[in-house]
């Protein structure tokens, strides 16, 4: 009966979808406030049905309905709950009532917080969500319905993956998504913008903010999926160039493309025809994620269950979504006016050489990722590409932008001083020197790449530092003065230095990768072995059951100069339901350094296999995708686009009577 | 023995990259044997798994490949010659890094391509449109038009 | 149409190009798992494998000179019991000997296998190391593979056997390699 609700629902949220498209573009188009007004509505009502369906599914889960197909499919009343919980988005169909519920949820924010914009822009933003609301609501009920029922009724379910048994599924795919879907409102705005015929500074501050929140969203999504495969897997991975990984990478790296060059387009109302291309290729990119993970276009750790039929229907969405928009286009974009002029050794020309090697970077993963099936389309060999490609290409593309981020925040407007920037950026420059010659002193004979990789990631921190403390005339005027211009300083220029900042931490703890240590080994209780200066010691083994498996569980202690660091209790975890072994590591850190521990298979006469590591700097990996989204929010929270500026400044520049476009 | 074993390996294992499921088992006791396989079965495909090397999987598959590759060097193959073994019997597929070659130009040559092509438009785009020091940022006022118009009717 | 034009229309050409791809990558005959053999037109391993009711060695050299198949097999595995039933039946339609190789199994459990769901072998080779099975270029099983009078490889196919491959191209193969 509740699930019945759900469904009902969803029929109902696409109604009001349509509604919401229907009123908003016309009313954008006739310029009737009442029919904006009611796509306005609409979009809040969109987002209610759908969270009622949404909540209707988790009870489903939560109370282990099992005549709900899908929670015969994927639960089991063994599951701890906050596994029925996130179990919910564990599988194609949850998921996809997720992606439309966050889809739902940003058009609503857009419509409650749309009261500042302008009227018909602010519409014709809710309209396009609500057309790309109505085709996953489609497909949702025409391919992928979670809400069906299963007659009769199994007494359990098939479980969910153990793999996904962890807490990492109950927020990576959500922040994922929000990240990914975010990526709609930007879409919208650029649509709406080619719709109107101007691209204007007001629009890049309307974009911005929801470009950063949903690109701070992204960071952490991506951090924690990275997070979660390095404790989960075993041997301490945290990026393989899987398919599915790099269909959430090629989005971020024009998000923050995109990010970048609407800050061009704010401040010096340029570039605008490329910030509205890059606006859509975001969207689109997220959109052909999606289409490869759920396709079965590609083979991926992580894909969902593969299904043709709803390729088909995802590919439909593609050419609707991506070829309309870039008809669109290909059509009006040649009429935006162009902007300002500037040289190219400025400021603009930096953030444009920013776009143009995250876009590089964008393109390489994209080429790397389906060359198979290009190669197989025209009927070449059947060839793999893994992760040495993406390295030996990606990582050296990086090279030159990691450099330019500490050079462009110091360069002018329109017009730079290069020279001035690099002389300013000395001491960056030195401490980096200082670093690189330190560390080959300690790691002689050791990797040289790994060592410069260090320098530059320490060039790209020192860099932000050094800029901040010129904005700020640190050392350069008295504390009182430098005091007032921080309280005065914007917060979007603290959210970059973060940010920029916790580039570098993420840069050094990559970079550091290479200095980890191993040892495997096979060890007998009592047993101890040494690596990177600590002393392991196998204490006991041991069976343990859980709720819905039963695990062998091994404690060691961790000691360094004979005190001991910790106690690690490393299991191997045997889920009876799907006959599957799952290994449970154990790491130490000190947010520097990680000591990471997994146990293997037993030789069945005593012995165990230890998988022991010493990786330094790891956490600061995703350390720094922290500072990355909380520099985003800083800069989010920078109160002059909500209100004041932006509003004055849309005063100023009111579209004429009658309206702009067609 | 043990003692020495250990130090042994990690001596080799600080130049070699970490090895995600080989068992204690299979390792070499050559360590450079040893490192030289890690280091080969890093570029082998796993077949019956999804975008993981040999080095990293538990399947049974990639563990009789590792058997394999180091019973090949162990009797003297090269490095490449080992890789060859293997791959006339599974093909180009099981590399994971695709050998460079007409069919995967566009490929390996693309990346860098992308990025030349597309800093010469830009630098083009940015040559043409001229660098500011010309053209004014902004449009004349009323009063310099009016100005700018008697000048120029003055000459007539 | 100038070329500032063209240029605005190259996103969208661009994406159509993708799109075909996709479309292509979505037909059923696309699988990015299967992998073609590396070893087709290569000669057959080299190989010398106990048997199944221990009538002496398996090797190369008995499936010299007359056009053979080679299905590689085992009791662990699920997909294999869907094909026996096809096998059966070629063994019974067919006159081309049709090796079975027992792959990383138990003698005594390959030989369960057989007596509970039939033997359409001529003779059972038992690979209990899989090492054969690496030379064939066996990533799973169950495999098939067809090898010529001369002794090489012609055709593998991935997977159980079903009654269409065995139509559509196997016996069309068997025709034009003049087996009986």
């Amino acid at each position: 009966m509740i699930i019945e609700l759900g469904h009902f629902s969803i029929i109902l949220a696409l109604c009001v979808a349509v509604m919401q498209s229907g009123f908003s573009l016309e009313g954008a188009r006739r310029n009737e406030w009442n029919m904006m007004a009611a796509g306005r509505m609409a979009a809040l009502a969109q987002f209610v049905l759908i969270a009622l369906a949404f909540a209707t599914l988790v009870h489903a889960y939560v109370t282990s309905d099992f005549s709900v197909l899908n929670v015969a499919q994927n639960s089991h009343t063994d599951k701890p709950l906050l596994y029925q919980l996130s179990g919910v988005w564990g599988n194609h169909e949850g998921s996809m009532v997720l992606w439309v519920l966050i889809l739902s949820l940003y058009g609503a924010a857009v419509s409650w917080f749309g009261n500042s914009m302008p009227p018909r822009l602010c519409a014709r933003v809710i309209g396009v969500m609500g057309l790309i609301g109505i085709g996953f609501l489609l497909f949702i009920l025409l391919t992928s319905n979670p809400f069906l029922r299963l007659d009769p009724a199994p007494a359990n379910g098939e479980g969910l993956n153990p793999i996904l048994q962890d807490p990492g599924l109950a927020f990576h795919p959500p922040f994922l998504y929000l990240g990914y879907v975010g990526n709609a409102v930007s879409f919208a705005f650029a649509v709406a913008a080619l719709i109107e015929g101007r691209v204007d500074a007001a629009w890049a501050r309307w974009v911005r903010p929801w470009t950063l929140a949903s690109w701070c969203c992204l960071t952490l999504g991506i951090s924690m999926g990275s997070w979660w495969a390095y404790y989960t897997l075993g041997w301490g991975g945290w990026w393989f160039w899987d398919p599915v990984e790099n269909a959430s990478l090629m989005p971020w790296l024009a998000s923050t493309a995109l990010i970048h060059s609407a800050i061009v387009v704010e401040r010096r109302d340029t570039l605008k025809s490329w910030a509205v291309l890059l606006a859509i290729l975001t969207f689109s990119l997220s959109l052909v994620g999606t289409f490869l993970v759920r396709s079965g276009v590609l083979t991926s750790v992580h894909a969902f269950a593969l299904d043709p039929k709803r390729g088909v229907f995802i590919l439909l969405l593609l050419l609707i979504t991506i070829g309309g928009s870039l008809t669109l286009y290909a059509w009006r974009a040649p009429r935006l006016e162009p902007g300002g002029v500037f040289a190219p050794v400025s400021r603009e020309g930096a953030l444009l050489l920013n776009n143009l090697i995250l876009a590089s970077c964008a393109a390489t993963v994209f080429i790397g990722t389906l060359y198979p099936l290009f190669l197989d389309a025209v009927g070449g060999p059947k060839l793999s590409v893994g992760y040495p490609f993406f390295n030996r290409t990606f990582v050296p593309l990086m090279i030159p932008l990691l450099i330019a981020i500490a050079v462009g925040p110091m360069l002018a407007w329109k017009r730079g001083d290069l020279l001035g920037a690099l002389q300013r950026l000395w001491a960056a420059f030195a401490v980096a020197i200082v670093v690189i010659l330190i560390l080959f002193y300690v790691t002689s004979g050791g990797p040289v790449l790994a060592v410069l990789g260090l320098g530059l990631a320490t060039w790209v921190g020192m860099g932000a530092l050094v800029e901040l403390t010129e904005r700020l005339r640190i050392f350069r005027s008295p504390w009182r003065e430098t005091w007032r211009r921080a309280l005065n300083y914007p917060r979007s220029s603290y959210g970059m230095t973060i940010a920029h900042f916790g580039m570098a931490v993420t840069v050094a703890g990559l970079a550091a990768s290479a200095f980890e240590q191993e040892r495997i080994q096979m060890l007998h209780v009592g047993q101890e072995e040494t690596i990177a200066g600590y002393v392991l010691r196998f204490d006991s083994i041991g069976k343990r059951d859980g709720e819905n498996y039963t695990a062998d569980a091994a404690e060691f202690t961790l000691l360094k100069g004979g005190q001991v660091v910790a106690e690690l209790k490393p299991e191997r975890r045997f889920f009876p339901l799907q006959q599957q072994t799952v290994a449970k590591t154990a790491i130490h850190t000190n947010l520097v350094s990680d000591f990471y521990l997994a146990l293997g298979d037993p030789d069945n006469q005593g012995g165990w296999a230890v998988r022991a590591y010493w990786k330094p700097l790891v956490p600061f990996i995703w350390i720094g995708g922290v500072f990355m989204a909380f520099g985003g929010a800083v800069s989010l929270s920078d109160r002059r686009w909500r209100v004041g500026v932006a509003a004055r400044r849309m005063v100023k520049g009111a579209l004429p009577a009658g309206g702009g476009s067609a | 023995m043990r003692r020495v074993l250990a130090w042994g390996l990690l001596l080799a294992l600080l130049a070699a990259p970490g090895a995600g499921a080989v068992e204690p088992g299979e390792m070499l006791s050559n360590t450079v044997l040893e490192a030289r396989a890690q280091a080969i079965g890093k570029e082998l495909r796993c077949l019956v798994c999804q975008n993981e090397s040999i080095e990293d999987s538990g399947a049974d598959l990639a563990h009789d490949l590792r058997v394999l590759l180091r019973q090949r060097l162990a009797a003297g193959d090269t490095d490449q010659q080992a890789i060859q073994y293997i791959v006339d019997r599974y093909g180009d597929f099981v590399l994971l890094k695709p050998p460079v070659e007409p069919a995967t130009w566009v490929l390996w040559f693309s990346p860098f391509a992308i990025l030349i092509l597309g800093g010469a438009g830009i630098w083009l785009y940015l040559r043409r449109r001229g660098t500011g020091m010309v053209s004014g940022d902004r449009p004349l006022t009323p009063e310099e038009q009016r100005e700018l118009d008697r000048l120029l009717h003055e000459d007539q | 149409m100038n070329f500032r034009r063209a240029f605005f229309l190259l996103p969208l050409v661009l994406f159509l190009v993708l799109a075909a791809y996709f479309w292509r990558g979505l037909s059923p005959d696309y699988d990015p798992q299967t992998l073609p053999s590396a070893m087709i037109d290569k000669p057959e391993p080299v190989f010398s494998l106990a048997t199944l009711g221990n009538s002496g060695a398996l090797t190369t050299d008995d499936m010299k000179g007359q056009v053979v198949l080679v299905n590689f097999f085992a009791s662990w595995c699920v997909p294999c019991r869907e094909e026996h039933a096809t096998l059966m039946q070629f063994a019974r339609d067919n006159a081309v000997p049709l090796y079975g190789i027992a792959y990383k199994d138990k003698p005594a459990d390959a030989a369960k296998f057989l007596q509970s769901l039939g033997d359409p072998y001529k003779r059972v080779g038992l690979d209990e190391s899989g090492r054969t099975g690496i030379d064939f270029g066996v990533y799973g099983v169950p495999e098939t593979y067809a090898i010529d009078r001369q002794g090489r490889i012609r055709w593998r196919h991935v997977g159980p056997l079903d009654a269409n491959a065995v139509a559509k191209e196997l016996n069309p193969l068997l025709r034009e390699l003049g087996a009986s």
